[in-house]
């Protein structure tokens, strides 16, 4: 825990009617563990400490149990990232259509310079990731919950204009 | 980008029909197409009744095992004495697939259908359909889609009006190939790490919260409303003589192919006519090299090999692969093999859920033999030891994923062996720096 600043609880008005009308969609309320998480990274960006002691509270589970779901899938994101998060799937069938020379350009054009760093103006983090289940379109990107298909290092920096 | 593509004069559109057609999208656009008429058909009949039907159909499992369907709802008690669940497979993620994607996102109520015929069929209230975490689209669209049943009475306390009760509810994944494999996925539901079940007991016994459970992929259950519609006589007339292999799949084309997509055929179509009439063939001054026919978990077959292949479960089994999801990767001759059998293995290694030692160390091991040799710092022994390593990871885990990451790797030393041992006695330049 290295802030210092009081953590302010996500399952607040909304977002707690939210999460409480998930409830009777399931036997157990364990089961809406990952529908929870979902809303604390919506609202927050990433998963802090703070926010799986939260979440281990609202569905009597323990901290160290949520944490241990979080860490399991990668799509969670147990740091803060840039504004935009960016995931190039560089998987066989894209791999063999260029997929590392899109990541390359992602790199360079974002300013991030190394996977899974993000960019000095806060703006974007890329990674790479294993098959995005559109190997037809190759290659296909994420930026935030967008998908982008057919993506060439040529395209890449019209693409990035859009996400400021 | 993506659909439509034109429908070409060698598929037989039955799943594909609408595809690229945004007006099937809606709960009235799809009512307007004669949609939730199987449904109603259905819900007329005893739970039995659908379920002969479906196994007389010859329906198998379009997610990778090709199990019979209506066997596998056949497996679920008769009497309800505890909630009974069906699961709608929806996390694809196998390498090389993408034809569910295109069910989600161009016809999500052929899907809802297909789930309420099956959960009529199995005796269950409620359906959970897992969508992987990255298909953001498709699960606002199935999403919308479910809520426009619900208000149309497809869904909720009151079918069609027949008084049975069906919900649905979409669950989103967070990332994980292994949530695929279905006692994963229930694991996953259940708000768990998704790591595998050992098995028995089987999930029609002791599935989700140990309740009667059944799961079934996206393209499976989307045929079914398609065999109530049109009858069992129907689907099993297509077909190119292997009664075993019946009605009409998907299969993802993708790689170095000219048009790469999604393309509907009848079973037993021969593999040729789908890579080289279909999909176009290999970009000019290409020759096709290898293709790996089902999803990336089983073994590639070389040029040679799909010349007579038929597509069909057997067809593709005779040549030592499996049809498995009907995701096909097509590498011409401009492809480092050993590099995308690298690739494969560190997609593996990566989605192992690290469970069991044969997996977690074997997929890893593989991946850093599989580096070493493409940084030009192999031994002469490592094609040895990475058969030894996959001899060890084939049918010792709960599940198959290590088998999955076997598979590729001893088929590219036994079709390929040649490009491996070029990196080896240092004829081919390293493509990767030194590990």
């Amino acid at each position: 825990m290295s802030s210092a600043t009081q953590y302010q609880p996500v399952f607040v008005g909304e977002i707690r009617a939210r999460l409480e009308a998930l409830f009777p969609k399931y036997p157990e309320k364990q089961a809406c563990l990952l529908p929870a998480l979902w809303l604390v990274q919506e609202a927050r960006g990433w998963i802090s400490d703070g926010a799986i002691a939260e979440v281990a509270e609202v569905l009597g589970l323990t901290p160290a149990y949520v944490r241990g779901v979080v860490t399991f899938y990668t799509m969670y994101h147990t740091h803060p990232v840039g504004r935009h998060f960016i995931q190039v799937c560089t998987t066989s069938p894209c791999n063999i259509c260029g997929a590392e020379e899109v990541t390359k350009a992602l790199l360079k054009h974002t300013g991030c310079g190394a996977l899974g760093a993000t960019s000095p103006d806060g703006r974007f983090t890329v990674i790479e990731v294993e098959c995005l289940g559109a190997c037809g379109f190759a290659t296909p990107i994420l930026i935030d919950d967008d998908f982008v298909e057919g993506v060439t290092p040529e395209r890449v920096a019209g693409i990035l204009q859009g996400y400021k | 980008m993506g659909y439509p593509h034109a429908s070409h004069p060698k598929e037989e559109v039955v799943l594909s029909k609408h595809f690229g057609d945004a007006g099937a999208r809606t709960f009235d656009g799809w009512v307007k197409r004669g949609g939730y008429e199987a449904l109603r058909k259905a819900l007329a009949l005893s739970r039995d009744e659908v379920v002969e039907v479906v196994k007389a159909s010859g329906l198998r499992g379009r997610g990778g095992a090709g199990f019979p369907t209506g066997l596998k709802w056949s497996f679920m008690p008769k009497e309800v004495t505890k909630p009974h669940y069906l699961v709608c497979n929806a996390d694809e993620s196998e390498p090389g697939t993408f034809k569910d994607r295109e069910i989600l996102r161009w016809t999500p109520h052929q899907l809802i259908e297909g789930c309420a015929i099956a959960a009529h069929a199995i005796g269950a209230q409620r359906i959970y359909v897992y969508v992987r975490g990255e298909f953001t689209a498709e699960y606002r669209i199935l999403q919308a889609a479910v809520d426009e049943a619900y208000r149309g009475g497809a869904l909720g306390g009151d079918v069609l009006g027949s008084g049975r009760r069906i919900d649905l509810v979409v669950h989103r994944g967070a990332g994980a190939y292994i949530c695929g494999e279905e006692t994963a996925m229930m694991n996953s539901i259940e708000g768990r790490r998704g790591n595998p079940r050992i098995k028995p007991p089987f999930p029609a016994q002791a599935g989700l919260w140990a309740s009667p459970t059944t799961i079934n992929n996206v393209e499976t259950l989307s045929a079914v409303p398609h065999i109530i519609a049109k009858g069992a006589e129907w689907y099993r007339s297509l077909c190119r003589g292997n009664p075993k292999s019946t009605g009409t799949k998907l299969f993802s084309v993708c790689g170095h192919v000219q048009k790469p997509g999604n393309y509907e055929v009848v079973m037993g179509t021969p593999m040729r006519e789908l890579v080289y009439d279909m999909a176009g063939g290999m970009r000019p001054g290409r020759t096709l090299k290898a293709v790996i026919p089902g999803g990336s978990s089983v073994p590639m077959l070389s040029a040679a090999e799909i010349e007579d292949c038929p597509l069909d479960y057997e067809g593709v089994a005779a040549k030592g692969s499996m049809l498995g999801s009907g995701g096909m990767i097509v590498m011409d001759d401009s492809t480092d093999l050993v590099y995308q059998v690298m690739r494969l293995a560190r997609f593996y290694a990566h989605e192992s859920c690290a469970q069991c030692t044969q997996c977690r160390e074997g997929t890893a091991w593989t991946t850093r033999i599989l580096e070493r040799i493409l940084a030009g710092e192999g031994k002469p022994s490592d094609l040895d030891l990475l058969l030894d390593l996959a001899d060890n990871m084939t049918g010792k885990t709960i599940c198959v994923l290590s088998d999955s990451c076997a598979a590729p790797v001893v088929s590219a030393i036994a079709k390929f062996r040649g490009e491996f041992e070029a990196y080896l006695s240092r004829a081919r330049k390293p493509a990767l720096a030194q590990v």
